[in-house]
Protein backbone atom coordinates (compact mmCIF):
# COMPACT_ATOMS: atom_id res chain seq x y z
CA UNK A 1 0.00 0.00 0.00
CA UNK A 2 0.96 3.58 -0.57
CA UNK A 3 2.76 5.33 2.28
CA UNK A 4 1.94 8.55 3.93
CA UNK A 5 5.50 10.37 4.60
CA UNK A 6 4.11 13.76 5.52
CA UNK A 7 1.40 15.80 6.20
CA UNK A 8 1.89 19.27 6.20
CA UNK A 9 -0.54 21.88 7.48
CA UNK A 10 0.42 25.29 6.02
CA UNK A 11 -1.21 29.05 6.00
CA UNK A 12 -0.66 30.26 2.35
CA UNK A 13 0.09 34.10 2.17
CA UNK A 14 -0.21 35.40 -1.59
CA UNK A 15 2.89 38.27 -0.90
CA UNK A 16 5.22 35.59 -0.41
CA UNK A 17 6.54 34.90 -3.95
CA UNK A 18 6.80 38.67 -4.84
CA UNK A 19 8.47 39.46 -1.25
CA UNK A 20 10.80 36.80 -1.91
CA UNK A 21 12.28 37.51 -4.88
CA UNK A 22 12.17 41.44 -4.11
CA UNK A 23 15.88 42.87 -4.26
CA UNK A 24 16.75 45.86 -3.17
CA UNK A 25 14.60 48.86 -1.93
CA UNK A 26 11.49 46.58 -3.28
CA UNK A 27 12.77 43.61 -0.57
CA UNK A 28 9.99 44.23 2.72
CA UNK A 29 11.77 44.11 5.94
CA UNK A 30 10.37 40.97 6.86
CA UNK A 31 11.41 39.04 3.91
CA UNK A 32 14.77 37.70 4.90
CA UNK A 33 13.79 36.04 7.98
CA UNK A 34 10.33 34.83 6.00
CA UNK A 35 12.50 33.24 3.74
CA UNK A 36 14.60 31.55 6.17
CA UNK A 37 11.28 29.89 7.74
CA UNK A 38 9.69 28.77 4.23
CA UNK A 39 13.35 27.41 3.77
CA UNK A 40 13.17 25.38 7.00
CA UNK A 41 9.99 24.51 6.65
CA UNK A 42 10.46 23.49 3.07
CA UNK A 43 13.26 20.87 4.31
CA UNK A 44 10.64 19.18 6.35
CA UNK A 45 8.90 17.99 3.41
CA UNK A 46 12.08 17.71 1.22
CA UNK A 47 13.67 14.95 3.76
CA UNK A 48 10.19 12.77 3.90
CA UNK A 49 10.58 12.09 -0.15
CA UNK A 50 7.47 12.44 -1.31
CA UNK A 51 6.51 11.17 -4.85
CA UNK A 52 2.83 12.59 -5.20
CA UNK A 53 1.59 15.40 -3.11
CA UNK A 54 -2.61 15.70 -2.35
CA UNK A 55 -2.94 19.38 -2.24
CA UNK A 56 -5.84 20.41 -0.28
CA UNK A 57 -6.59 24.43 -0.69
CA UNK A 58 -9.86 26.32 -1.71
CA UNK A 59 -10.70 28.48 -5.18
CA UNK A 60 -11.23 31.76 -4.42
CA UNK A 61 -14.11 32.65 -6.83
CA UNK A 62 -11.80 31.47 -9.81
CA UNK A 63 -13.42 28.55 -11.50
CA UNK A 64 -15.76 27.37 -8.74
CA UNK A 65 -18.73 30.18 -9.26
CA UNK A 66 -22.40 30.47 -7.57
CA UNK A 67 -24.18 29.18 -10.22
CA UNK A 68 -23.09 25.71 -9.18
CA UNK A 69 -20.77 25.67 -6.04
CA UNK A 70 -19.31 22.40 -4.91
CA UNK A 71 -18.40 21.98 -1.20
CA UNK A 72 -15.99 19.39 -1.58
CA UNK A 73 -14.14 18.88 -5.30
CA UNK A 74 -10.85 16.42 -6.14
CA UNK A 75 -9.22 17.56 -9.62
CA UNK A 76 -8.65 14.35 -12.11
CA UNK A 77 -6.61 15.86 -15.02
CA UNK A 78 -3.34 15.08 -16.55
CA UNK A 79 -2.03 18.42 -15.81
CA UNK A 80 -3.10 21.80 -13.98
CA UNK A 81 -2.34 25.10 -15.38
CA UNK A 82 -2.23 27.67 -12.20
CA UNK A 83 -2.61 31.53 -11.06
CA UNK A 84 -5.33 33.42 -12.74
CA UNK A 85 -4.73 36.78 -14.17
CA UNK A 86 -6.05 38.23 -10.95
CA UNK A 87 -3.71 36.81 -9.18
CA UNK A 88 -1.04 37.93 -11.51
CA UNK A 89 -1.99 41.35 -11.10
CA UNK A 90 -2.35 41.55 -6.90
CA UNK A 91 0.30 39.53 -5.99
CA UNK A 92 2.75 39.21 -9.15
CA UNK A 93 2.14 35.37 -9.04
CA UNK A 94 3.60 33.53 -12.28
CA UNK A 95 1.77 31.36 -14.46
CA UNK A 96 2.58 27.73 -14.06
CA UNK A 97 1.82 24.05 -14.91
CA UNK A 98 1.32 21.22 -12.53
CA UNK A 99 1.51 17.45 -13.48
CA UNK A 100 -1.65 15.55 -12.15
CA UNK A 101 -1.91 12.14 -11.01
CA UNK A 102 -4.91 10.77 -12.45
CA UNK A 103 -4.64 7.08 -10.77
CA UNK A 104 -4.30 8.93 -7.37
CA UNK A 105 -7.64 10.82 -8.31
CA UNK A 106 -9.29 8.42 -9.45
CA UNK A 107 -9.18 6.43 -5.96
CA UNK A 108 -9.46 9.29 -3.97
CA UNK A 109 -12.99 9.86 -5.80
CA UNK A 110 -14.33 6.23 -5.88
CA UNK A 111 -13.45 5.17 -2.28
CA UNK A 112 -14.24 8.79 -1.01
CA UNK A 113 -17.84 8.03 -2.47
CA UNK A 114 -17.71 4.70 -0.92
CA UNK A 115 -17.21 6.27 2.04
CA UNK A 116 -20.27 8.64 2.16
CA UNK A 117 -18.70 11.60 0.52
CA UNK A 118 -20.36 13.05 -1.95
CA UNK A 119 -17.40 14.44 -3.67
CA UNK A 120 -17.34 16.49 -7.06
CA UNK A 121 -14.68 16.03 -9.63
CA UNK A 122 -13.21 18.35 -12.55
CA UNK A 123 -11.25 17.02 -15.81
CA UNK A 124 -10.75 20.30 -16.26
CA UNK A 125 -9.29 22.46 -13.88
CA UNK A 126 -7.35 25.74 -13.45
CA UNK A 127 -5.93 26.06 -9.73
CA UNK A 128 -5.36 29.06 -7.63
CA UNK A 129 -2.87 30.13 -4.98
CA UNK A 130 -4.06 28.49 -2.15
CA UNK A 131 -2.44 25.27 -4.19
CA UNK A 132 0.26 26.91 -6.00
CA UNK A 133 1.47 29.33 -2.77
CA UNK A 134 2.81 25.80 -1.08
CA UNK A 135 3.96 24.70 -4.31
CA UNK A 136 5.78 27.97 -3.92
CA UNK A 137 7.18 27.75 -0.57
CA UNK A 138 7.46 23.34 -0.40
CA UNK A 139 8.17 22.22 -3.89
CA UNK A 140 9.45 25.22 -5.87
CA UNK A 141 10.65 22.85 -8.31
CA UNK A 142 7.24 22.48 -9.11
CA UNK A 143 8.47 18.20 -10.24
CA UNK A 144 5.79 16.01 -7.96
CA UNK A 145 2.49 15.16 -9.33
CA UNK A 146 -0.19 16.19 -7.45
CA UNK A 147 -4.17 15.83 -6.48
CA UNK A 148 -5.95 18.95 -6.02
CA UNK A 149 -8.86 18.71 -3.42
CA UNK A 150 -10.68 21.99 -3.04
CA UNK A 151 -12.99 22.90 0.14
CA UNK A 152 -15.39 26.14 0.12
CA UNK A 153 -14.76 28.15 3.09
CA UNK A 154 -15.88 30.87 1.17
CA UNK A 155 -19.22 30.57 -0.28
CA UNK A 156 -22.01 29.98 2.27
CA UNK A 157 -23.66 27.56 3.17
CA UNK A 158 -20.18 26.20 4.26
CA UNK A 159 -20.42 22.17 5.87
CA UNK A 160 -19.90 22.30 9.19
CA UNK A 161 -16.14 22.23 10.48
CA UNK A 162 -16.88 18.50 12.15
CA UNK A 163 -17.25 17.62 8.32
CA UNK A 164 -13.83 19.09 7.06
CA UNK A 165 -12.27 16.88 10.26
CA UNK A 166 -13.85 13.75 8.90
CA UNK A 167 -12.37 14.23 5.59
CA UNK A 168 -9.17 14.42 6.82
CA UNK A 169 -9.67 11.32 8.59
CA UNK A 170 -10.77 9.74 5.60
CA UNK A 171 -8.38 10.98 2.74
CA UNK A 172 -5.90 9.55 5.26
CA UNK A 173 -7.28 6.07 5.10
CA UNK A 174 -8.01 6.36 1.56
CA UNK A 175 -4.23 7.31 0.69
CA UNK A 176 -3.26 4.64 3.06
CA UNK A 177 -5.65 1.94 1.25
CA UNK A 178 -4.44 2.94 -2.37
CA UNK A 179 -2.54 -0.22 -3.51
CA UNK A 180 0.73 1.36 -5.02
CA UNK A 181 4.25 1.93 -3.49
CA UNK A 182 3.52 5.36 -3.56
CA UNK A 183 5.01 7.82 -0.65
CA UNK A 184 2.50 10.46 -0.56
CA UNK A 185 2.18 13.75 0.82
CA UNK A 186 -0.94 15.76 1.86
CA UNK A 187 -0.48 19.43 1.74
CA UNK A 188 -3.51 21.68 3.38
CA UNK A 189 -3.19 25.24 2.98
CA UNK A 190 -6.04 28.00 5.42
CA UNK A 191 -5.70 30.48 7.35
CA UNK A 192 -5.84 31.45 11.14
CA UNK A 193 -7.72 34.81 11.69
CA UNK A 194 -8.29 36.99 8.98
CA UNK A 195 -10.54 39.80 7.73
CA UNK A 196 -10.37 40.58 4.18
CA UNK A 197 -12.65 43.23 2.83
CA UNK A 198 -13.60 44.26 5.92
CA UNK A 199 -12.75 46.98 8.86
CA UNK A 200 -10.27 44.66 10.43
CA UNK A 201 -8.17 44.03 7.47
CA UNK A 202 -5.11 44.99 7.16
CA UNK A 203 -3.67 46.16 10.31
CA UNK A 204 -0.38 45.35 12.33
CA UNK A 205 -0.93 41.64 13.28
CA UNK A 206 -4.09 39.28 12.40
CA UNK A 207 -7.68 40.28 13.58
CA UNK A 208 -7.24 38.55 16.33
CA UNK A 209 -4.07 37.16 18.04
CA UNK A 210 -6.27 35.52 20.81
CA UNK A 211 -7.51 33.23 18.60
CA UNK A 212 -3.96 32.79 16.49
CA UNK A 213 -2.66 31.66 19.94
CA UNK A 214 -5.64 28.82 20.46
CA UNK A 215 -5.40 28.28 16.82
CA UNK A 216 -1.82 27.09 16.75
CA UNK A 217 -2.36 25.43 19.72
CA UNK A 218 -4.40 23.39 19.01
CA UNK A 219 -2.65 22.26 15.83
CA UNK A 220 0.69 21.62 17.64
CA UNK A 221 -1.38 19.34 19.48
CA UNK A 222 -3.28 17.53 17.46
CA UNK A 223 -6.40 18.56 19.95
CA UNK A 224 -9.38 18.00 18.03
CA UNK A 225 -12.02 17.69 20.49
CA UNK A 226 -10.62 21.00 22.27
CA UNK A 227 -10.82 22.63 18.69
CA UNK A 228 -14.27 21.42 17.89
CA UNK A 229 -15.43 22.01 20.90
CA UNK A 230 -14.80 25.98 20.42
CA UNK A 231 -15.04 26.35 16.92
CA UNK A 232 -18.34 26.44 14.71
CA UNK A 233 -19.49 28.29 11.59
CA UNK A 234 -20.90 31.15 13.93
CA UNK A 235 -17.72 31.51 15.84
CA UNK A 236 -15.34 31.59 12.81
CA UNK A 237 -17.21 35.18 11.69
CA UNK A 238 -15.64 36.37 15.18
CA UNK A 239 -12.09 36.19 14.48
CA UNK A 240 -12.07 38.06 11.19
CA UNK A 241 -14.56 37.37 8.73
CA UNK A 242 -12.53 35.20 6.35
CA UNK A 243 -11.44 33.14 9.49
CA UNK A 244 -13.54 29.88 8.37
CA UNK A 245 -10.24 28.98 5.68
CA UNK A 246 -8.89 27.72 9.65
CA UNK A 247 -11.63 24.89 8.40
CA UNK A 248 -9.12 23.74 5.87
CA UNK A 249 -6.57 24.00 8.94
CA UNK A 250 -8.79 21.60 10.46
CA UNK A 251 -9.18 18.85 7.99
CA UNK A 252 -5.16 18.92 7.90
CA UNK A 253 -5.76 17.74 11.93
CA UNK A 254 -7.87 15.03 10.52
CA UNK A 255 -5.49 13.90 8.34
CA UNK A 256 -2.70 13.95 10.95
CA UNK A 257 -5.46 11.87 13.76
CA UNK A 258 -6.92 13.32 16.78
CA UNK A 259 -4.30 13.68 19.69
CA UNK A 260 -0.63 13.37 17.69
CA UNK A 261 1.25 16.23 18.24
CA UNK A 262 3.01 18.17 15.14
CA UNK A 263 6.42 17.21 14.42
CA UNK A 264 7.41 20.73 13.42
CA UNK A 265 5.62 23.88 14.46
CA UNK A 266 7.05 27.18 13.53
CA UNK A 267 4.85 30.85 13.14
CA UNK A 268 5.64 34.12 11.68
CA UNK A 269 3.75 37.09 12.96
CA UNK A 270 3.59 39.37 9.82
CA UNK A 271 1.35 42.64 9.42
CA UNK A 272 -2.31 41.45 8.28
CA UNK A 273 -2.36 37.60 9.16
CA UNK A 274 -0.12 35.07 11.48
CA UNK A 275 1.88 32.52 9.16
CA UNK A 276 1.76 29.12 10.78
CA UNK A 277 3.23 26.26 9.72
CA UNK A 278 3.47 22.55 10.70
CA UNK A 279 4.48 18.91 9.89
CA UNK A 280 3.30 15.14 11.09
CA UNK A 281 5.55 12.69 9.97
CA UNK A 282 2.94 9.70 10.27
CA UNK A 283 5.57 6.85 10.58
CA UNK A 284 7.96 8.54 12.32
CA UNK A 285 10.56 11.08 10.97
CA UNK A 286 12.34 10.51 8.51
CA UNK A 287 16.42 10.39 9.11
CA UNK B 1 -32.94 42.24 -4.31
CA UNK B 2 -30.03 39.90 -5.49
CA UNK B 3 -26.59 39.40 -3.44
CA UNK B 4 -26.03 36.60 -6.03
CA UNK B 5 -26.57 39.48 -9.07
CA UNK B 6 -24.08 41.89 -7.01
CA UNK B 7 -21.35 39.09 -6.75
CA UNK B 8 -21.62 38.12 -10.43
CA UNK B 9 -21.05 41.72 -11.53
CA UNK B 10 -17.95 42.19 -9.67
CA UNK B 11 -16.62 38.40 -10.44
CA UNK B 12 -17.17 38.97 -13.88
CA UNK B 13 -15.89 42.53 -14.08
CA UNK B 14 -12.77 41.53 -11.58
CA UNK B 15 -11.33 38.53 -13.86
CA UNK B 16 -11.91 40.81 -17.34
CA UNK B 17 -8.38 43.52 -17.84
CA UNK B 18 -10.40 45.75 -20.31
CA UNK B 19 -13.88 45.45 -18.16
CA UNK B 20 -11.95 46.81 -14.96
CA UNK B 21 -10.66 50.01 -16.79
CA UNK B 22 -14.05 50.52 -17.99
CA UNK B 23 -15.77 50.07 -14.80
CA UNK B 24 -12.75 52.54 -12.67
CA UNK B 25 -13.23 55.41 -15.60
CA UNK B 26 -16.99 55.27 -16.40
CA UNK B 27 -18.46 53.24 -13.81
CA UNK B 28 -22.00 54.51 -13.94
CA UNK B 29 -22.09 53.40 -18.04
CA UNK B 30 -20.20 50.24 -17.34
CA UNK B 31 -22.75 49.26 -14.68
CA UNK B 32 -25.81 50.14 -17.39
CA UNK B 33 -24.13 48.46 -20.01
CA UNK B 34 -23.05 45.24 -17.67
CA UNK B 35 -26.59 45.06 -16.55
CA UNK B 36 -28.41 44.56 -20.15
CA UNK B 37 -25.48 42.86 -21.29
CA UNK B 38 -23.79 40.51 -18.91
CA UNK B 39 -26.26 40.43 -16.60
CA UNK B 40 -28.46 37.25 -18.01
CA UNK B 41 -25.61 35.66 -19.04
CA UNK B 42 -25.29 31.97 -17.92
CA UNK B 43 -21.45 31.62 -17.82
CA UNK B 44 -20.53 28.64 -19.58
CA UNK B 45 -23.57 28.66 -21.55
CA UNK B 46 -24.17 29.62 -25.20
CA UNK B 47 -26.16 32.92 -24.96
CA UNK B 48 -29.45 32.13 -26.48
CA UNK B 49 -29.76 30.03 -22.76
CA UNK B 50 -30.05 33.36 -21.22
CA UNK B 51 -31.08 33.96 -17.77
CA UNK B 52 -34.72 36.14 -18.03
CA UNK B 53 -35.35 37.29 -14.30
CA UNK B 54 -31.84 38.60 -13.30
CA UNK B 55 -32.16 42.60 -11.80
CA UNK B 56 -30.30 45.45 -9.73
CA UNK B 57 -32.78 47.12 -7.31
CA UNK B 58 -31.98 50.31 -7.31
CA UNK B 59 -29.78 50.81 -4.20
CA UNK B 60 -27.37 47.97 -5.42
CA UNK B 61 -26.98 49.57 -8.71
CA UNK B 62 -26.56 53.12 -7.29
CA UNK B 63 -24.03 51.43 -5.05
CA UNK B 64 -22.22 49.92 -7.92
CA UNK B 65 -22.32 53.35 -10.14
CA UNK B 66 -20.78 55.34 -7.83
CA UNK B 67 -18.04 52.91 -6.60
CA UNK B 68 -19.49 52.71 -2.92
CA UNK B 69 -17.80 50.23 -1.82
CA UNK B 70 -18.93 50.41 2.00
CA UNK B 71 -22.56 50.37 0.61
CA UNK B 72 -21.59 47.03 -1.09
CA UNK B 73 -20.44 46.10 2.32
CA UNK B 74 -23.83 47.21 3.71
CA UNK B 75 -25.69 45.41 1.28
CA UNK B 76 -23.77 41.60 1.82
CA UNK B 77 -22.01 41.42 -1.61
CA UNK B 78 -19.04 39.20 -0.84
CA UNK B 79 -16.53 41.19 0.78
CA UNK B 80 -13.22 39.48 -0.87
CA UNK B 81 -14.66 40.06 -4.50
CA UNK B 82 -15.45 43.77 -3.61
CA UNK B 83 -11.89 43.92 -2.11
CA UNK B 84 -10.20 42.31 -4.62
CA UNK B 85 -11.92 44.34 -7.72
CA UNK B 86 -11.64 47.67 -5.82
CA UNK B 87 -7.71 47.26 -5.16
CA UNK B 88 -7.50 46.51 -8.92
CA UNK B 89 -9.15 49.89 -9.63
CA UNK B 90 -7.74 51.86 -7.23
CA UNK B 91 -4.57 50.83 -5.04
CA UNK B 92 -2.74 52.62 -7.92
CA UNK B 93 -3.88 56.08 -7.03
CA UNK B 94 -2.41 55.52 -3.67
CA UNK B 95 1.64 55.92 -3.44
CA UNK B 96 2.29 53.93 -0.15
CA UNK B 97 1.87 50.03 0.07
CA UNK B 98 -1.31 49.07 1.07
CA UNK B 99 -2.62 52.90 1.72
CA UNK B 100 -5.57 52.15 -0.46
CA UNK B 101 -6.62 49.02 1.62
CA UNK B 102 -5.98 50.81 5.00
CA UNK B 103 -7.98 53.44 3.90
CA UNK B 104 -10.97 50.73 2.43
CA UNK B 105 -10.64 49.45 6.59
CA UNK B 106 -11.56 53.07 7.53
CA UNK B 107 -14.04 53.93 5.48
CA UNK B 108 -15.93 50.57 7.12
CA UNK B 109 -15.12 51.37 10.51
CA UNK B 110 -18.64 52.15 12.12
CA UNK B 111 -19.66 48.08 11.20
CA UNK B 112 -19.76 46.18 14.65
CA UNK B 113 -20.05 42.01 14.51
CA UNK B 114 -21.93 40.37 13.23
CA UNK B 115 -21.19 42.17 9.71
CA UNK B 116 -24.51 41.58 6.79
CA UNK B 117 -24.97 38.69 6.47
CA UNK B 118 -23.01 37.29 2.87
CA UNK B 119 -25.51 34.59 1.56
CA UNK B 120 -26.46 34.28 -1.39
Amino acid sequence: MAELVAVIASTHHPFYYRASTATGADRPPFADEWVRKIGAFRETLTKARPDVLVMVGSDHFHQLWLDNMPQFLVGKAPFYDANWYNEEREFGLPRMLLKGHEELSAHILRAGLDAGFDLAFSNELRIDHSITCPIITLRPQADLPIVPVYTNIFAPPLPQPRRFVQLGAALREIIESWPSDQRVAVIGTGHLSLELGGPRQFGPHGPDPDFDARAVRWIAEGDLAGCLAEVSLESLHLPGNATHGFMDFMLMMGVAGEGRRADYVDTLDLFHTMEAYFTWYPNGEPV
Amino acid sequence: MSKYLLNKFLYTVDRDPALVERYREEPAATVAAWEAEHAPRLLNCVTAEATTWLAFDDAERSALATHDYPALFALGAHPFLTLTLFIAMFERDHPEPLAFQREYAVRLAHHTLPYPDIAT
